[in-house]
């Protein structure tokens, strides 16, 4: 049960170039626009050719360019769920899921139609047409009309960026459900980084036609291989660094140094950790300062409304306790019952950058 | 103006059969020539494009001209029907062929807008659930297509119906046989038979709103066909 690609297309802006495998199981392939993700997916779905490489999935080579192999389409097997989910707009959503199982006796199509609509909670609508529909609903028949094929892959092309926020977790769940009965491999493309995180249980990060970083999830978001990645990933603070031993890199641009749990790899060139990794003292008076805790002063915050991000200006020894104007030096993102506690307490606050969470990303 | 009496109907039926014949024709041929212009591109189409529309451009008389050429005894196409023991120049198949080949363009310039506004998506997604090139063709683009395409086989057929120049260099004017409306017309003024001519006018006056009604029903009320008719 795998999914071997290997291919390289020219295209008017960048080069999309990738080599990966895929197993059983989803994996969510994250980047920003114009990563080269869509083109990926149509590649493989057979809807443009690459100029080299090859396809293989389940053992069946899709495309080979040494050999010349090309198969269409529609021999491909492939399911493939569009971004604005493509429904026939002139067919009921049964005719809409029939549509792929042309050719076999009447009752048995009608049998199939019923189990995918069941299995995507969509039997309710199944006499009604596309534009009649919500758009959780519609990605409801899309996902039977791609699954009733009876695939060897399922793509899906930024699957809940067309729906409301209050859709998007009901799809969610029934993505997640649908990924754990069906075993084979299943690409998602997203630009949610969230999205990608609850998805997928590999990760494959896109960056310009290419793999900036692939594997488990939780490795590459705890300890990205590089910058970009790191930024990619939604991470907001990093520091240009110099690795002073194993553990002690000095944080150029935060104006300090910082012990790491991980042992520091020679080529480090930057320091990061995430916004809700930032911790703060609250127990402090004013002189808490140890170990990777720094005091620092707020420079303004934003709201949402169950969290506050705060902008930080760490208050580097030989200065004041600064202007109030100049830019933060760091972003945490804390919850509002914490920050109700320590809103009032008079600057400067201390943060603690935690040595498990601060990661170093190579030059 | 008391309703002028027609002796001899055949104008009408010789009009009528022209032109649904030769519309059925020009459907069958203008939308598989869009279909097939759809997947080529290049700067053969688009000279291909220009010989397709020219009878759009072209006066009817130089069609007809060309037409004669071509079918005549003396034309390839006409010494070929010659061997097979048959002509149609100044026949009723020649006013068919007359009214197909200058009404072919509109049908052609509507059935290419029509098929090109179809969203390139749903023939994507046709083809991944295992679609064959004429299924994806015959199940999603021409229907979606469709509005558009009957909209171009309703102009056609007016075109059809007012075709005078090319249907009388190569069909003529034979009572009962290649006579059309505008034909009849034509030659009524020319025998001072002015009853005759405003009786036919007004037929076609008639005929000419009908279409126009049917036209205005499918492109605004029809051509918004029922999935997306709210």
């Amino acid at each position: 049960m795998a999914l071997e690609i290997d291919i390289s297309k020219k295209l008017t802006d960048l080069t999309l170039k990738v080599s990966f495998t895929s197993g059983s199981g989803p994996l969510g392939i994250l980047g920003p626009s114009g990563a080269g993700k869509t083109m990926l997916l149509r590649c493989i779905a057979g809807l443009e050719r690459p100029d080299y490489g090859r396809i293989v999935l389940e053992g069946r080579t899709l495309f080979d360019s040494d050999r010349d192999v090309q198969v269409p389409a529609r021999a491909r097997r492939i399911g493939m769920l569009f971004q604005n989910y493509a429904l026939f707009p002139h067919r009921t959503v049964e005719e809409n899921i029939a549509f792929g199982i042309d050719g076999m006796p009447r009752a048995d199509i009608a049998q199939r139609v019923n189990t995918w609509l069941q299995r995507t909670h969509a039997e309710g609508v199944r006499r009604r047409y596309p534009h009649e529909l919500s758009g959780g609903e519609q990605q409801r028949a899309a996902l039977a009309r791609a699954l009733c094929i009876d695939p060897d892959t399922l793509l899906l092309d930024e699957p809940l960026s067309a729906l409301d926020s209050h859709l998007r977790s009901q799809m969610e769940a029934q993505l997640q459900e649908t990924f754990t009965t069906y075993r084979r491999p299943v690409l998602m493309v997203t630009h949610n980084i969230e999205e990608a995180y609850r998805l997928g249980t590999e990760l494959l990060v896109l960056s310009h036609g290419r793999i900036a970083a692939s594997g488990a999830k939780e490795e590459i978001f705890r300890h990205p291989p590089s910058l970009e990645v790191a930024q990619l990933t939604g991470c907001k603070n990093f520091s240009r660094a110099r690795a002073i031993s194993d553990h002690i890199v000095e944080a150029i641009d935060w104006g300090c140094r910082l012990r790491l749990a991980r042992p520091l790899p020679a080529s480090t060139a930057h320091v990061g950790i995430r916004a809700h990794h930032i911790d703060f003292e609250e127990a402090s008076g004013t002189t808490a300062v140890g170990e990777n805790v720094f005091p620092c002063q707020l420079v303004r915050s934003s709201e949402t409304p169950f969290r506050v991000t705060l902008y930080l200006r760490l208050i580097r020894n030989s200065e004041d306790l600064g202007d109030g104007v100049s830019p933060h030096d760091l972003q945490a993102e804390v919850y509002k019952e914490k920050w109700q506690r320590f809103r009032d307490r008079p600057m400067p606050w201390h943060v603690r950058l935690s040595p498990e969470f601060l990661f170093p990303l190579p030059g | 103006m008391a309703l002028p009496a027609l002796t001899d109907w055949s104008p009408l039926r010789i009009s009528l059969e022209t032109s649904l014949v030769a519309t059925l024709i020009t459907l069958v041929l203008g939308v598989m020539a869009a279909a097939w212009r759809d997947r080529h591109t290049g700067p053969a189409m688009a000279f291909l494009d220009g010989v397709l529309l020219l009878p759009l451009v072209l006066p009817p008389t130089v069609v007809g001209f060309f037409l004669l050429l071509l079918f005549g005894r003396q034309g390839p196409i006409g010494r070929l029907l010659l061997r097979l023991g048959t002509t149609v120049v100044f026949s009723w198949p020649a006013t068919v062929i007359a009214a197909a080949v200058v009404s072919f363009p509109l049908m052609y310039l509507t059935a290419r807008a029509a098929l090109q506004q179809v969203d390139h998506r749903y023939l994507e997604a046709a083809r991944t659930l295992g679609a064959a090139e004429w299924r994806v063709f015959r199940e999603v683009a021409l229907p979606l297509a469709w509005p558009g395409i009957l909209a171009g086989t309703i102009l056609s057929f007016a075109r059809a119906l007012g075709e005078f120049g090319a249907t009388l260099m190569v069909a003529g004017n034979i009572p009962g046989r290649t006579a059309t409306i505008p034909i009849a017309i034509y030659f009524a003024v020319e025998a001072d038979d002015l009853r005759t001519a405003v009786a036919w006018c007004a037929i076609d006056l008639v005929i000419s709103f009908a279409l126009l009604g049917a036209l205005y029903y499918w492109t605004h009320a029809q051509g918004r066909a029922r999935w997306v008719r709210h």
